[in-house]
């Protein structure tokens, strides 16, 4: 069974008279273990397509099943629950609360799944320690790098355990060698722990570290069905 | 399936105070002035009101005054007191006769000059009879009081107020010493005990009793036989005080013999009504100031509103954050609902430390009475936790129900 499987995926959007379609009846399935770049040009429906499979959109038509549940069916709670146990986020802009430091934004997720305080601290600083980031737990973010703070991200999304990190543009904001540092971060947890990863990216050189590449066009899927 | 885990939601709120310092500090001072002036400006309101019933009990209680004079005579408004009508004899029948009326004393005098030894005082010295004091209601601290052969013998004794004690002997125990009064020799038999200042601003004490035959043959005269100024008098209740007007209205109307379509040549006055009236514009006056004390923790509600909806919106990335990573409805309410509260509750306390502070203060400084009664306490803390749960919780609402997507793509 695919992790995720999405078929006839549609979103439009009403804006007054015109109506937009960011998406447009993609269909396509995930693997357990996949490591896929997802590229296409500015505005083809990349982003549309991650929120949604990330369960931070709903889309307009279609059906969605992630780890064999219909996505669609789901309550606002559900789907946070959906989002707290399976999916960890990577995001462009680092997305860490501000004037928070990096091991309580780690902790975050295990927050909302009632894990317990000294449960949640070990369990937080071993991701920080995945990424390299042990010695820097009570750095706030804006006492980190870009990179530093893109690592505290992806510990963020590791510390639940959830099956699926969903980066979009994840090194965006970064250069050269700290994007591929980051790069070779998740190639590792995709390895060392069979963690399932869609990037988004306009890079060539950063899809080139995924087996599997999707190209959008217009709200669909044009090549890596 | 909804599991909030609320030890954790408290400290994120309180985290989340902590963290941002400055705009905690501005939705607390809101309250803090708000809940502060409602708890000041009603303490200085109930204490003027509790002055001012204490004023009127030390006038006496039940109190009608009989004045001579019509108040309107022949359709042109007289003042009353302009012609001398009234009597010792009218005085002594209305204790006798009414039986609504429990005591009557007259009164006659004036200004006088007194003195004792080197000491000079110019004060009230008013003709009366031993009944004045239980009129009044008024203890002696020493000595005694006239008796009815003080009054057939028209003695030269008197009764002294604390004010004129204070002002003419200094140290010295008054009884027994003599002063005068318009040069003639009184012995002082007795003093009486402070009752302070009056509901229109007069002091009580500054006054000389001395019986009231003494005072119409010897130091002030009268216009005719047995003339007094004003009669007052004692009903028996407060129930009995229109059946006392009553009847002391017909019995003086036959005394002075007026006939039926006649008006009557005295006025009576039931002083209770008149106190009341202006206890009435005391208590107007407490709710006009705590009107406008409300009007300012209004205000305050508003300032945590504004800070509440600004704090929410300028946070909706941090909100949208939380979605993404599995906050559920009530996590996000109750977070903004745990801070709203902690911080309308510390700005309530603070408000109400501030507020008697204020009230003590503006005892202390301007002499005013001030009166922190418990009711403004927990009208104003009650009030501040309802706003800050209120103005609180709508934007948490607003917020919890975003789509993650649009809470994180929120600029
Ligand atoms: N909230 C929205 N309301 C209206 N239109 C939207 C909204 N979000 C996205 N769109 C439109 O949907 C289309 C797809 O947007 P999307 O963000 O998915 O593009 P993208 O492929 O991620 O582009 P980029 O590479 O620039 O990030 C765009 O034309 C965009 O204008
Ligand atoms: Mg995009």
């Amino acid at each position: 069974m695919a992790l995720i499987d999405v078929s006839g995926l549609c979103k439009t959007y009403v804006m007054g008279e015109v109506k937009l379609n960011a998406l447009c009846g993609v269909t396509t399935s995930i693997q357990r273990g996949e490591f896929i770049s997802i590229m296409g040009p500015s505005g083809s429906g990349k982003s549309t397509f991650m929120n949604i499979i990330g369960c931070l959109d709903t889309p307009t038509e279609g059906s969605y099943r992630l780890d064999g549940i219909d996505v669609r069916g789901l309550s606002r709670d559900q789907l946070a629950e959906v989002r707290n146990k399976k999916i960890g986020f990577v995001f462009q802009g680092f997305n860490l609360l501000p004037r928070t430091s990096a091991i309580e934004n780690v902790e975050l997720p295990l927050i909302y799944s009632a894990v317990s305080g000294k449960e949640r601290f070990e369990r937080a600083m071993e991701a920080l320690r995945v990424v390299g980031l042990q010695d820097r737990s009570h750095h706030m973010p804006n006492q980190l790098s870009g990179g530093q703070q893109q690592r505290v991200a992806i510990a963020r999304a590791l510390v639940n355990r959830a099956p699926i990190i969903l980066a979009d543009e994840p090194t965006g904001n970064l250069d050269t060698k700290t994007s591929n540092e980051i790069m070779e971060l998740l190639v590792t947890l995709n390895q060392d722990s069979g963690i399932t990863i869609v990037i988004v990216t306009h890079e060539a050189d950063i899809a080139e570290y995924s087996k599997r590449k999707i190209r959008f066009l217009d709200g669909r899927i044009v090549s890596g069905n | 399936m909804t599991m909030i885990d609320i030890p954790s939601t408290i400290r994120i709120s309180l985290r989340a105070i902590r963290v941002n310092k400055m705009r905690s500090a501005l939705t607390m001072l809101g309250i803090i002035i708000g809940v502060g002036a409602v708890i000041t400006m009603i303490s200085v309101g109930s204490g003027a009101r509790q002055r001012i019933s204490e004023q009127i009990s030390s006038m006496g209680s039940n109190l009608i005054m009989i004045l001579s004079g019509a108040t309107t005579q022949g359709g042109i408004r007289m003042g009353t007191g302009t012609q001398p009508t009234l009597t010792l004899g009218d005085a002594q029948a209305i204790q006798r006769e009414c039986p609504a009326v429990q005591y009557s004393a007259p009164t006659h005098g004036g200004t006088a000059q007194v003195i004792f030894g080197n000491q000079n005082w110019s004060t009230a010295v008013t003709g009366t009879t031993p009944e004045m004091l239980y009129v009044r209601e008024w203890q002696l601290t020493e000595g005694r009081n006239f008796t009815n052969d003080d009054i057939r013998s028209a003695a030269k004794v008197c009764l002294l107020g604390k004010t004129v004690v204070e002002n003419l002997f200094g140290g010295i125990d008054p009884l027994g010493q003599v002063i005068r009064i318009k040069k003639v020799p009184f012995t002082v038999i007795g003093v009486l005990e402070s009752k302070g200042q009056s509901p229109t601003g007069q002091d009580q004490d500054d006054v000389i009793y001395i019986p009231v035959t003494t005072s119409q043959k010897k130091i002030f005269g009268t216009p005719f036989a047995g003339s007094v100024r004003m009669i007052m008098v004692k009903a028996k209740s407060a129930e009995d005080l229109p059946l006392a007007e009553n009847q002391i209205t017909e019995l003086l109307r036959q005394r002075h013999r007026i006939g039926p379509r006649q008006e009557n040549d005295f006025t009576v006055r039931n002083l209770t009504q008149m106190m009341e009236a202006q206890e009435q514009s005391a208590k107007v006056m407490t709710m006009l100031l705590a009107a406008i004390a409300s009007v300012s923790l209004l205000v305050g509600g508003i300032g945590i509103m504004n800070i509440m909806l600004v704090s929410v919106t300028e946070r909706t990335r941090e909100i949208g954050i939380r979605m993404a990573v599995g906050a559920k409805t009530w996590d996000i309410r109750l977070q903004f609902i745990i801070e709203a509260l902690t911080l309308s509750i510390i700005g309530g306390i603070v408000g109400i430390i501030i507020g008697i502070g204020t009230s003590e203060l503006i005892s202390s400084t301007s002499g005013w009475n001030t009166l922190v009664s418990p009711f403004s306490v927990i009208l104003a803390f009650g009030f501040s936790v309802l706003v800050g749960v209120f103005f609180g919780f709508y934007p948490a609402y607003k917020a919890s129900m975003l789509k993650p997507i649009d809470a994180l793509r929120y600029e």
